[in-house]
């Protein structure tokens, strides 16, 4: 039997046929990087092939790196195996994986959502025969309302706040997940600022993003000016010394596990928005459907359970280890994207 | 409903007790009478008995969810709530069910009756009809345990902000038995009643541990040893020919030790003893285990007050005659204590006795007698100073308690279940096994203990990370994990035992530490734990 397209090795995501790696997790001479989130976009390799877009974004985690950019649908071959990036409206320039050799067809999916969250390029589903997914959210518990509707609490809870003279203190992930609350935050209610994390990503984003003006908080920020406006914010910052100045406030996180009271309660935040830059359990379905994929490998999340209920279903459904670790890092880890 | 439904949703939305407070006292402020009796009732632990099975609720909810019965339960095993599992599976909102929270409840206890077809149909139908918050509060009502961060001291302080009736009278008001479903709200929390005061309690003093060595504590000839014994801090009041027991969380638990009722026209009137109810199975004092059986019942079997009765040892008296003995030196009150108790204490056929208090010349024979505890069934030490009068809540200076260091052993992590609450979705509950010989000849691990509390939540982070990635095999909500890591185990008690595989019972094991240290080569043997039985 012929070796498999792509296969699961020790240092990540492995194309033999052109010595390419997805994602690695390892140091590699030749990655192609779906996204800039840590556990995607990783310091060692000696070339990194990425979407333009992403080119900013891991630049300025990774420093000077030997990177190119490619377009969304340009091809280029590696010793004769074409491969391509698609939007996967995870975040800005996050992108999934195409890759064809002789009419055989995979696409690793990288981190992705199906819902367009008028930020990232959204989703555009590709047909292949075989789909390495992420399930991070992969389990029926999982079924995210539209992001209007949790954009309106948002908003309703900032105002809220502000008129009980608090300031609202909201956590998101730096990268991507602070962008889009930004973006959707309804600027006539009040001031947004920042910590230097958010801000740092706020400036590399814009330069292709149209974002709403923002105040960085220095040593100099006054706790007066504060008062009443929204402090955009990483999930770091929660509990830390540096929420001295917002007081009196209210916080909150935004993030798909805010789903669960039991999470929400763990990181003993006031209030849990659920907004996730995964798929729920439908939105995976949908798009494992989508591709006309027969054979589905599972990655990070809850990848038994949702392989199980694929081969259910029919398909040829496994789960692979990888060092991927999805939004856990959102609320487990430090959330810092200079962590690397 | 959908209020009620509201409310929980606000009061899951804040972590601060004053905010919840609020919220509820504003509910209050709205809601009508039928549905404020339902709440006090719900808030304080009266939901109506369980109209259907959990298994059934469960088959149910997979096919109301559209999505197979192993699915299901994987979920519930990771959500780790079973309301709110189905709650967030099952779609709703098909179509508006607006009924009142009396309602809905009045349905559930005509519900019980009806077979099994009919319920089902009745279940899946609300939950298809409600929302969210309704649907989870809803199978709540269903499967009990109606924790959700707001106790029944915090519902009476927001009936009292509402109502503006005195905290104090109405969690009098609130005791005993009473049936939401006939009651009315003017009845339960409205009508003035003359005995309103009758039983209130003091607020109880608390000390806290004592840091050091006592050494610190200056003179021995100021100081009175007794000890600290293990069961329910308790304040019991005889006033107006009746008697109250009141818990150290300030709920009145009369109903469940009838055995005190006998001392009621022994004790005169206006007398208020602070002590510890502790079992008393076989004439001789039990252990917290044995205590265990009578706390959660509220009505107790003839056969259990035989077999595990209990007594009041008394620490304190509070009121004599009437008066207010608090601000009187403790040597005094003490006094007061032993010469009107002597008659009841010395007739054996009465549930009250006197915890012995102690002076010793030198700390080091008050040390002595803390190393007596384990044999005598107490906790440790409690040292209290002479002139101290009873103070009000936790205070340093006059108290301390000393308690006896627990017993350690170093044991290997072998199995790990996801936690509750807010621990749900981290393995947090784990199990330890320490080595043994089996009769092969071969070195394996025996399980010992199972423990869920000492690590920080940073810790369990990173244990919960390893074990995700260092799992051998899955057994519903629990894995193995390939032995690893060594853990300090701390319990206060051990006692042979013939339900356990390991022949050994701990009591309260929690972790210790975490040994990144030692190897699972360094960790204990079961021999080394057997050693420590007394």
């Amino acid at each position: 039997m012929e070796k498999p397209l792509l296969a699961f090795t020790k240092k990540g995501i492995y194309c033999e046929k052109a010595g390419v790696y997805l994602d690695p997790w390892k140091p590699v001479d030749k990655a192609i990087i779906s996204h800039g989130h840590a556990d995607h976009s990783r310091w060692g390799h000696k070339q990194y092939i990425t979407h333009k877009r992403n080119i900013p974004i891991i630049e300025h985690r990774l420093g000077n790196i030997n990177s190119s950019g490619v377009s969304w649908g340009e091809s280029f071959v590696v010793n004769g195996v074409k491969f391509s990036l698609h939007p996967a409206g995870h975040i800005p320039g996050s992108s999934q994986i195409r890759v064809e050799h002789k009419g055989e067809v995979w696409v690793f999916s990288g981190d992705y959502k199906t819902e367009d969250d008028g930020l990232s390029t959204p989703y555009e589903s590709i047909r292949c025969h075989s789909f390495i997914t992420e399930c991070t959210f992969g389990l029926p518990a999982f079924s995210w309302r539209p992001q209007k509707e949790v954009f309106r609490d948002i908003n309703e809870w900032w105002a809220e706040n502000r008129s009980e003279g608090k300031t609202s203190v909201l956590f998101g992930y730096s990268l991507g997940k602070a962008q889009r609350l930004l973006k959707h935050l309804d600027t006539s209610i009040g001031r947004i600022y920042t910590h230097a994390a958010v801000e740092n990503l706020n400036e590399v984003l814009r330069t292709y993003l149209d974002l709403p003006d923002t105040i960085r908080i220095t040593k100099e920020t006054k706790k007066e000016d504060l008062k009443g406006n929204l402090v955009l914010a990483p999930p770091s910052a929660h509990g830390s010394p540096w929420l001295r100045k917002m007081v009196p406030y209210e916080t909150a996180t935004a993030s798909g596990w805010m789903a669960f009271r039991g999470a929400r309660r763990r990181r003993a935040v006031d209030k849990g928005f659920v907004l996730s830059d995964h798929c729920d359990w439908e939105g995976l379905l949908g798009s494992i459907e989508a591709t006309g994929a027969t054979r589905v490998i599972c990655t990070h999340g809850y990848s038994d359970i949702f392989s199980r209920f694929l081969r259910e279903k029919g398909l040829d459904a496994r789960t692979e280890e990888t060092q991927y670790e999805g939004e856990l890092a959102e609320i487990n880890s430090s959330g810092n994207d200079e962590k690397d | 409903m959908k209020d009620f439904a509201q409310l929980i949703r606000k009061l899951d939305s804040t972590n601060k007790t004053s905010a919840k407070v609020r919220a509820l006292a504003s509910y209050f402020d709205r809601a009508s009478d039928p549905d404020k009796v339902w709440t006090i009732a719900i808030l304080s632990h009266r939901r109506p008995s369980r109209p259907v099975n959990t298994t059934l609720l469960r088959e149910w909810a997979a096919e109301a969810a559209g999505i197979p019965h192993w699915l299901f339960e994987e979920s519930y095993h990771i959500v780790g709530d079973l309301a709110e599992t189905i709650a967030l599976v099952v779609q709703g909102g098909r179509e508006n069910v607006d009924k009142s929270l009396a309602q809905v409840l009045d349905e559930l206890i005509t519900l019980k009756g009806r077979a099994e077809e009919e319920k089902k149909a009745y279940v899946t139908k609300q939950w298809q009809g409600f929302t969210f918050y309704e649907r989870f509060v809803f199978t709540k009502f269903i499967t009990g345990g109606f924790r959700i961060g707001i106790s029944q001291k915090l519902m009476t302080r927001a009936l009292s902000q509402s109502t503006g009736i005195d905290e104090d009278i109405l969690a009098y008001k609130l005791m005993g038995n009473w049936d939401p479903k006939s009651i009315s709200f003017h009845d339960l929390v409205l009508e003035k009643n003359k005995s309103d005061l009758l039983s209130k309690p003091y607020p109880f003093y608390l000390a806290y541990a004592l840091e050091g060595e006592p050494e610190s504590l200056g003179d021995t000839s100021q100081w009175l040893a007794e000890h600290k014994w293990d069961g329910i801090r308790s304040q019991v009041i005889f006033r107006n020919d009746e008697i109250f027991v009141w818990s150290r969380g300030e709920e009145l638990v009369t109903d469940k030790y009838p055995e005190f009722s006998g001392l009621v026209d022994k004790i005169p009137n206006g007398t208020v003893i602070d002590g510890e109810i502790l079992p008393y199975p076989g004439n001789t004092i039990g252990t917290f285990n044995d205590l265990q059986k009578r706390i959660g019942r509220k009505t107790v079997s003839k056969s259990l007050l035989t077999k595990t009765p209990v007594i009041l040892m008394a620490y304190d008296l509070l009121e004599w005659e009437g008066k207010d003995l608090r601000e009187r030196p403790f040597s005094e009150r003490r006094q007061f204590l032993e010469d009107f108790s002597k008659p009841f204490v010395s007739d054996r056929s009465l549930p009250l006795y006197l915890s012995e208090t102690m002076s010793f010349e030198r700390w080091s024979d008050f040390a002595a007698e803390r190393g007596r505890a384990r044999e005598k069934k107490s906790e440790g030490l409690m040292l209290k100073r002479k002139d101290s009068p009873y103070r009000v809540g936790r205070k340093k200076g006059d108290w301390w308690k000393w308690k006896v260091d627990p017993l350690t052993i170093d044991a290997v992590l072998t199995y790990a279940m996801r936690g509750h609450g807010r621990r749900s979705n981290l393995f947090t509950d784990y199990t330890f096994g320490l080595w043994n010989t089996n009769e092969e000849g071969e070195r394996e691990l025996v399980t010992f203990a199972k423990a869920y509390s000492g690590l920080t939540d940073a810790e369990f982070r990173k244990v919960d990370a390893w074990i995700k990635k260092n799992t051998l095999e899955r057994f519903g909500p629990v894995r193995s994990v390939t032995p690893f890591h060594v853990f300090e185990i701390a319990f206060e008690g051990i006692a042979p035992s013939g339900r356990h595989k390991s022949g050994v019972a701990t009591r309260f094991p929690r972790i210790l530490r975490w040994r990144t240290d030692k190897s699972i080569d360094e960790a204990n043997t079961l021999e080394d734990l057997k050693k420590l039985i007394p």
